[in-house]
């Protein structure tokens, strides 16, 4: 058994948090959080030069073509630097999207630019407050031009495209299709939204006879959405396992200097005790992303079980570590000035981002009763 | 990235699976997959002869102890060749219950501290379970804080006269040897005044209570010492030196209890899947389903953090401390889930009856086992302390009585 990543992978890693303390230490994160801007456009390009973005995207296609193991020891840097770039929404959604759904025309106009990051692209699905299934859905497409809302769209401010769902007209079973809407044509309104997490834009898409172009079969979009939520699914989950090891080693190295009743508050066991919990709930966590990897990376058919898996398991870690970092810090925590609000923010919009934490749970039980069926059989 | 077997041990893998398939005994197979949590009960007959004789066999072909060195009873393999023994092993794995204790924890300790000669007289028939062991360490005023134990053991010529009181002895009824750890020198401190021993559990002045539990079974015992005597040559380690070669012993106890620890999830899940709550299945509410998310996920975090583990041992490494989390989580996880099992039965949950369909009787014997999970073997407050002192390196407690002779700390408030 080799239930592990391999040397080559964690020199990546290595490779992967130098480069990152160095050009995304917490006075990059700052400036977004502080600054007029969406995102670091340099550290951006600084990782497509890194070859980052392409990890997981064919040589036939502008990328690396090492693979998803790659991309997940990339999205747990990321995740633990808590990088203000578009990684989720470019690499984990649209990058996907193509690949899975893309002509080959589309695959070579569009994989190029989004591994060299001269193209930001996102998925506009959510119209509304609530879990998103098709009927939920109102945009439409009709002769080559799309119109409706889609609100919240991440990073939808900055990207250069985004791949938008609508609803099959005529279609009592509320099918989807896909489009792929160049954001600076005419007929698309870009709104920023704030939102509890500065250094990760959301925003408002109006599209008024935007020119849309199809990506996949008309009516296969919700399946195609389903299946490409899986693969970003593990994604993020590596982004949160990298959140919360950080959190955790803050709030160690904390509570170490912080001195109270004469002793180092690290040895209080009321304090202690909750840095164990959150070491178990990161381990958990870990252990299961490292899961969702294996599936993602060998194509199995257990990826919708193992990526639901490591979503549920990701998303409590990083809540759980974020926000006990507070907790271990105590008032200071609670100041701007401070960088646990940092991980409090991301950790929380992580959670609702690609569906929140209960949609996952439910996923996965189905899966899992599935599962059970199958094995009965 | 993968779970597959390499080439010798997917050998190892199909000469272990040929054998048990051989050998195994399979007309249990039924009773002791649906035996419950702690030792499993067959109603087709005593489990102690039935677990003696597998034992046996397995010794005879040379499976009993596969990571002790030949000459000693064991097979001489690979952390990873053992591993692969317990995953075909199965559930025939819960007949070694009653010689945990002796095989994991005292084999150990007597390899690495007895006189040859012992090693040669005890390890072999401990191996085959022609031969149980007990650890007497606790004490009614010494559990997490074990070293401050107080049952004496005094020199009188070539001998050492114990007297004092052990607790939650497992096993102590049928066993045939016991590693005992005493107070040689109460003038200096708790943990420099202690020495290491094994007796014969039927020597004069050995007197055994079985406790009755919680759940009216009697797993643990009181064990009583009244000038019980014991030569000097069956002492482990130098006199003043049994702190260390207990934590010989407690190092192995955590490693082989925590790994494979029962959650109870995939038998909640069966029961959500069949049970009528009165408004449909259960697996089909919204609230039970998320509750069953989190215990999903704590289950499957403890199976691949094992998997990391062993990817460690197979590559020759030594795993990290990510396996210290295994009787933490599952001892929580399976309390909470008896409880929840019996919440769906609404007042009948409160029901224990032996004719019920296993499904739903098993959880009741869990609910009333599982406290039990959370105490034995480290607490859950000394494992978080594990946790956060040797994995993540924050400084210990203040103790009160550091340094401090043993007989002058303070044992009750004034």
């Amino acid at each position: 058994m080799d239930f592990d990543f391999s040397p080559e992978q964690r020199q990546l890693k290595e490779q992967a948090r130098r480069f990152l303390a160095d050009r995304c230490d917490r006075r990059a994160v700052r400036a977004v959080l502080d600054g007029p801007q969406s995102f670091d456009a340099a550290l951006w390009q600084g990782l497509a030069e890194q070859g980052y973005l392409g990890a997981a995207i064919p040589e036939a296609y502008g990328g690396l073509g090492a693979g998803y193991l790659e991309l997940c020891v990339i999205a747990e840097e990321l995740g633990r630097a808590v990088a203000p770039v578009p990684f989720s929404s470019s690499i984990g959604l649209a990058a996907e999207l193509l690949l899975s759904a893309g002509t080959e025309a589309q695959k070579q106009r569009y994989l190029p630019a989004l591994a060299s990051g001269t193209l930001i692209g996102t998925l506009a699905l959510a119209e509304r407050p609530g879990q998103v299934v098709p009927g939920t859905i109102s945009a439409s497409a009709q002769g080559g031009r799309l119109s409706g809302t889609k609100t919240p769209v991440a990073d939808g401010d900055i990207a250069d495209f985004a791949i938008v769902a609508t609803r099959d007209s005529g279609n009592a079973a509320a099918t989807l299709s896909l489009h792929i809407v160049d954001l600076k044509g005419a007929g698309v309104q870009r709104e920023v939204l704030p939102s509890i997490d500065p250094t990760r834009s959301q925003a408002r898409l109006t599209f008024s006879a935007a020119e849309a172009e199809p990506l996949g079969a008309p009516g296969a979009g919700w399946p195609l959405v389903d299946a490409v939520l899986d693969r970003a699914a593990v994604l993020m989950a590596f982004e949160q396992v990298g959140g919360a090891d950080k959190a955790l080693e803050t709030a160690c190295a904390y509570a170490q200097e912080r001195f109270a009743f004469g002793r180092a508050i690290a040895s209080l066991q009321a304090i202690k005790h909750m840095l164990a919990d959150m070491y178990v709930s990161a381990t958990l966590a870990r252990s299961n992303s490292y899961y969702g990897a294996w599936a993602l990376s060998t194509g199995s058919a257990e990826l919708p079980q193992a990526a639901a898996t490591a979503r549920v398991s990701a998303t409590q870690a990083y809540q759980h570590c974020a926000r006990n970092n507070i907790q271990v810090h105590g008032g200071m925590g609670f100041t701007w000035e401070f960088d646990c609000h940092l991980h409090y923010r991301r950790s929380n919009l992580l959670a609702l981002a690609l569906g929140s934490l209960s949609r996952w749970e439910d996923r996965l039980i189905d899966r899992l009763v599935a599962q059970r069926g199958m094995n009965a059989a | 990235m993968n779970f597959d077997d390499n080439p010798q041990e997917a050998a190892f893998r199909a000469e272990v699976r040929a054998w048990i398939q051989a050998n195994a005994p399979t007309h249990l197979h039924d009773e002791l997959e649906l035996a419950g949590f702690g030792q499993p009960a067959l109603r087709s007959g005593d489990v102690m002869a039935a677990s003696k004789a597998w034992q046996k066999k397995k010794s005879a072909a040379g499976w009993a102890c596969l990571h002790w060195p030949k000459d000693y009873g064991g097979r001489g393999a690979t952390p990873i060749e053992r591993v692969i023994w317990q995953q075909e092993e199965g559930v025939y794995g819960k007949l070694a219950g009653m010689f945990i204790i002796g095989q994991g924890m005292i084999g150990p300790t007597l390899m690495a501290f007895a006189q040859e000669q012992h090693k040669q007289r005890y390890l072999p028939p401990l191996a085959s379970g022609e031969e149980v062991w007990c650890q007497l360490f606790s004490e009614p005023v010494a559990g997490s804080d074990l070293a401050g134990l107080r049952t004496k053991a005094e020199k009188q010529g070539d001998e050492w006269v114990i007297n004092g009181q052990k607790i939650w002895t497992s096993g102590a009824h049928y066993s045939d040897y016991g590693m005992i750890l005493t107070r040689t020198d109460p003038n200096v401190a708790k943990h420099d005044g202690l020495t290491m021993f094994f007796l014969d559990m039927k020597s004069p002045g050995v007197e055994i209570r079985p406790i009755k539990q919680v759940n009216g079974q009697s797993g643990f015992n009181e064990v009583y010492f009244t000038d019980v005597r014991i030569p000097d040559h069956q002492r482990l380690g130098e006199v003043g030196n049994g702190w260390k070669v207990s934590l010989t012993t407690l190092m192995n106890e955590r490693l082989s209890i925590g790994a494979g620890m029962p959650t109870g999830f995939p038998e909640l899940l069966d029961f959500c899947c069949s049970f009528d709550t009165g408004n449909g299945l259960a697996i089909e509410d919204a609230a039970v389903r998320s509750k069953l998310a989190t215990w999903a996920v704590r289950t499957s975090g403890l199976k691949y953090t094992a998997y990391r583990s062993i990817s460690a041992l197979s590559k020759g490494q030594t795993p990290g401390p990510e396996n210290s989390i295994g009787k933490l989580v599952a001892g929580t996880t399976l309390q909470e889930i008896a409880a929840f099992a019996l919440d769906l039965q609404g007042a009948s949950g409160a029901l224990v009856d032996a004719a019920q369909p296993s499904a739903s009787g098993r959880f009741q014997a869990m609910l009333l086992r599982s406290p039990a999970t959370r105490i034995e073997g480290g607490t859950d407050e000394i494992l978080r302390n594990i946790i956060a002192e040797r994995v993540l390196g924050l400084p210990a407690d203040m103790r009160a009585d550091r340094g401090m002779p043993f007989n002058q700390i303070p044992t009750r408030a004034r």
